[in-house]
């Protein structure tokens, strides 16, 4: 079984609905098709148009909620409700629910990867990460899982090409799954993938083109870009949270002082007060920082990983293409392989290198975009929830002075300010 | 703080000007360095230009004022003597340092020994003290004029009654309540202490690890095309945010001060108090022995045995005492008598007196304890406003940084 050939018919499929703009997004002239080639068409298109079509032709829309735990004799998992309104016509009706569990999401994703190896498709959350001590089914590991897998499928479906890929719609509206898991590409076929993957790793890459040699730099450096905010967000969270500790300590102490005065109990319980609002307000911030920021990092920590696989399987397309044509070219008559078929079997992996590095040409400025719009948006909320923090204990305490300085026989010492 | 309410205060400013380090043999024999202050003390209405100094402003080290203070506290024991800055650092914050030599701790400890020589300055009974004039202006010989008073005689019996255990048989309520006010705020100003640097250093944390965003930020923009300005410059304004905790806990250091001052009074008070309770003890003492020696002499007189005596005992195993011996035994008794009987009205008139006169201090102190510490609490709101209003500019800056992205 030939799966490149199905792949191909995949690709060429969705090639079809892509918008056909013949300028690289740089603003450079297409290059020249391969001959013998339908799904030539390259993918290219501007970033900004992809953008602005998703926001205007958006017709799905997906919730990912309402976990339960599921026990059965062999194990314990947790089971999510998938709800899809879309106004796609492939869809048989416009409102679909489902449940799926977290291996339901993997199959997805396999698949998905399986039609486009070079598309760029969305991380899932990890499978289970021994933070410390969080277990599997402690309340804010699942919540954050969730948001990914709800994540996930949204970009999923926002994607103009994987939107379309079949294995999406029967995850968002086959009640039962089962069947179809059954049908994936066999064992075996993935075990050949893999042992030609290591060989023409081992025999390297004849020369990798200089677009995807950039691709691969940015890729590492984007990657521990990416790892070293994670790790210093999580810190920032962590120091947070044991500054919250101590301050919670801090206010009940002036408090207890306030009980042995009599004219000094009302500024103390006035400190006390305004330490324990900030507390409050330190608490907000630090969830903010959990819940908006670090899950934003650590998706494109992620992201970086699907870039880097990607580009790998970019140049695992190209070095067995490059094999091909190198028995093409050291055939003889005393080979068992009749030339003709070598012939076509190597333009037929040419053809198929050009279309990888079509789609993923186009894709990686797709992605690009999303990144910058994501990232852009996680750090100004980060941003704007820090002045707000500040702007609240300010208030507090200006609150504090104001009403110290109306106190009779209060003389003004001190000027406010820095 | 300075109303030239003394005479002292009206006459001359105080300054602790300087400081420096010296290296000497010590009493036993070994190197060792040390810290001096200069005590500069200038005509009061010198004017910008400070005019000359007044004395031969000697260069004090701080175990001198541990002597001048000890000095004062035996010399006047109803008075709520003013503390002095720590002698070793404590409370300290991880990033602080413990280190004597330091020399943060040196400028701080420095204006805590001139806070000192302010309030000694502006309290109307310790301000007129030779002892005190002499501290401040008298280069050489101050050590042997202090050690002349001879109070040392007395420190040793005050420390002596300090450590002593004994119990008033009617102890004043308005001491005990005092007491045990001390000891209460005490106990609260060492927990706010303790978890205000706890505070102090998390704080620090927090602050410091963002530094790390500049640095990635600034790493991070040269990958990017659109993104690198607005990153490049969010990186800077994190910096500028890890390095403002520097200054905003250093200032947080001078509220500590003035809690810790508060914090070492309260030892001032209780030795009040105790020394209070030494006199009602003493006076409750003298009254018993006088009644003793009153029972006696109504025994002697009338004869009858009431009380077990010694000489009584003797006297039935013996035989009794001839009359002339009876007869001088009861002169001498009427003499202890009369001694007694003076030693009760004094005693009493001075614990009187110790009272009124304690009692008044104590008022005042109170009264310079909320004023201050109301005074305290405000600049520490506004150290807080302060680091608010930092914050706000930073992040907003940061902010317009990301939007540029």
């Amino acid at each position: 079984m030939r799966s490149e050939d199905m792949l191909d018919l995949e690709e060429d499929d969705d090639l079809e609905v892509f918008s056909k703009n013949p300028s690289l997004a740089d603003g450079s002239p297409a290059s020249s098709c391969v001959p013998n080639s339908r799904g030539s068409m390259v993918n290219q298109y501007h970033p900004e148009d992809q953008e602005a079509a998703g926001v205007h032709t958006r017709d799905t829309f997906i919730t990912v909620d309402h976990p339960e735990s599921h026990v059965t004799a062999i194990e314990t998992f947790i089971v999510y409700r998938v709800l899809t309104r879309t106004t796609r016509e492939d869809f048989d009706s416009s409102e679909c629910e489902v449940h799926r569990r977290y291996q339901d999401f993997l199959w997805l994703k396999g698949k998905l990867e399986e039609a486009h190896p070079t598309l760029i498709v969305h991380p899932l959350p990890e499978k289970f990460v021994m933070k410390g001590l969080v277990e599997r089914f402690n309340e804010d590991f699942i919540e954050s899982r969730r948001r990914a897998l709800q994540l996930f499928l949204s970009k999923t479906a926002d994607h103009p090409l994987l939107s379309r890929s079949p294995p999406l719609k029967l995850f968002l509206s086959e009640p039962d799954l089962t069947a179809h898991k059954k049908q994936g590409p066999s064992f075996l076929s993935r075990v050949g993938d893999s042992v030609r993957a290591v060989a023409n790793s081992v025999r390297g890459l004849k020369s990798r083109p200089e677009e995807f040699v950039a691709m691969q730099e940015y890729a590492d450096d984007f990657s521990n870009k990416m790892a070293s905010l994670d790790k210093i967000t999580q810190r920032i969270i962590k120091e947070q949270n044991e500054y919250l500790d101590e301050l919670r300590q801090y206010g009940p102490i002036y408090t207890q002082w306030a009980g042995l005065e009599a004219e000094l109990s009302e500024p103390l319980r006035g400190v006390a007060s305004c330490v324990d609002h900030c507390g409050r307000e330190t608490e907000e911030q630090v969830g903010h920082l959990a819940d908006v920021l670090e899950p934003a990092l650590h998706q494109y920590l992620l992201c970086a990983d699907t870039l880097k696989t990607v580009l790998r399987r970019r140049d695992n397309i190209q070095a067995e293409s490059e094999a091909k044509n190198d028995a093409l070219t050291s055939w003889s008559s005393s080979k068992k392989v009749d030339h003709e078929t070598l012939k076509e079997e190597a333009a037929c992996l040419e053809e198929r290198v050009q279309n990888a590095n079509a789609a993923l040409r186009g894709d990686w400025s797709r992605w690009e975009g999303g990144m910058r719009t994501d990232l852009k948006s996680a750090l100004v909320a980060t941003a704007h929830k820090n002045v707000e923090y500040y702007e609240k204990c300010l208030a507090v305490w200006e609150t504090f002075l104001m009403s110290q300085r109306s106190a009779p026989g209060q003389e003004d010492r001190r000027e406010e300010g820095c | 703080m300075v109303e030239r309410e003394t005479a002292l205060l009206r006459k001359i400013d105080i300054n602790v000007a300087e400081s420096e380090k010296r290296t000497g043999k010590n009493t036993v024999n070994m190197q060792e360095t040390y810290t001096v202050y200069l005590i500069e003390t200038r005509p009061a209405d010198a004017g910008a230009e400070g005019g000359l100094p007044v004395g031969d402003s000697p260069w004090r080290r701080y175990s001198e004022f541990e002597l001048l203070r000890t000095f004062l506290l035996v010399t006047y024991p109803y008075v709520v003597v003013p503390p002095l800055p720590e002698k070793r650092a404590e409370f300290v914050w991880h990033r602080m340092s413990a280190d004597n030599l330091d020399p943060d701790f040196v400028e701080r400890r420095r204006m805590g020994l001139e806070n000192f020589l302010m309030r000694v300055a502006s309290h109307s009974a310790l301000s007129n003290d030779k002892i005190f004039y002499q501290f401040l202006t008298e280069e050489k010989g101050w050590r042997e004029s202090v050690l002349e008073t001879g109070f040392q005689d007395k420190a040793d019996s005050r420390l002596k009654s300090l450590s002593a255990m004994f119990r008033v048989k009617n102890p004043d309520k308005c001491f005990t309540d005092l007491k045990q006010y001390s000891d209460e705020l005490n106990s609260a100003i060492s927990h706010l202490l303790r978890v205000r640097a706890k505070v102090a250093d998390r704080m620090y944390g927090v602050y410091k690890v963002h530094g790390n965003y500049g640095r990635v930020f600034s790493e991070w923009s040269a990958i990017e095309k659109e993104m690198g300005d607005g990153l490049q410059s969010a990186g800077h304004h994190m910096d500028t945010h890890s390095a403002s905790v520097d200054d905003i806990l250093e200032e947080e250091e001078h509220y500590a001060d003035q809690l810790k001052e508060y914090l070492f009074y309260t030892d001032a008070l209780r030795s009040v108090c105790r020394k209070h309770e030494l006199m009602q003890y003493e006076l409750e003492m003298a009254v018993m022995d006088l009644a003793n020696k009153k029972q006696q002499r109504e025994e002697l007189t009338s004869g009858a045995v009431r009380v077990f005596s010694l000489k009584g005992m003797s006297s039935k195993l013996f035989g009794q005492e001839s009359p002339e011996q009876r007869e001088s035994r009861l002169a001498a008794l009427e003499l202890s008598i009369e001694t007694s009987e003076e030693g009760v009205l004094d005693k009493n008139s001075e614990c009187r007196d110790f009272m009124r006169m304690s009692w008044e201090e104590v008022k005042r102190f109170k009264e310079q304890k909320d004023r201050e510490l109301r005074e305290a609490l405000i600049s520490y709101a506004i150290m807080q406003i302060s680091m608010c209003k930092k914050g706000i500019q930073v992040w907003s800056n940061a902010k317009e940084c990301f939007n540029k992205m």
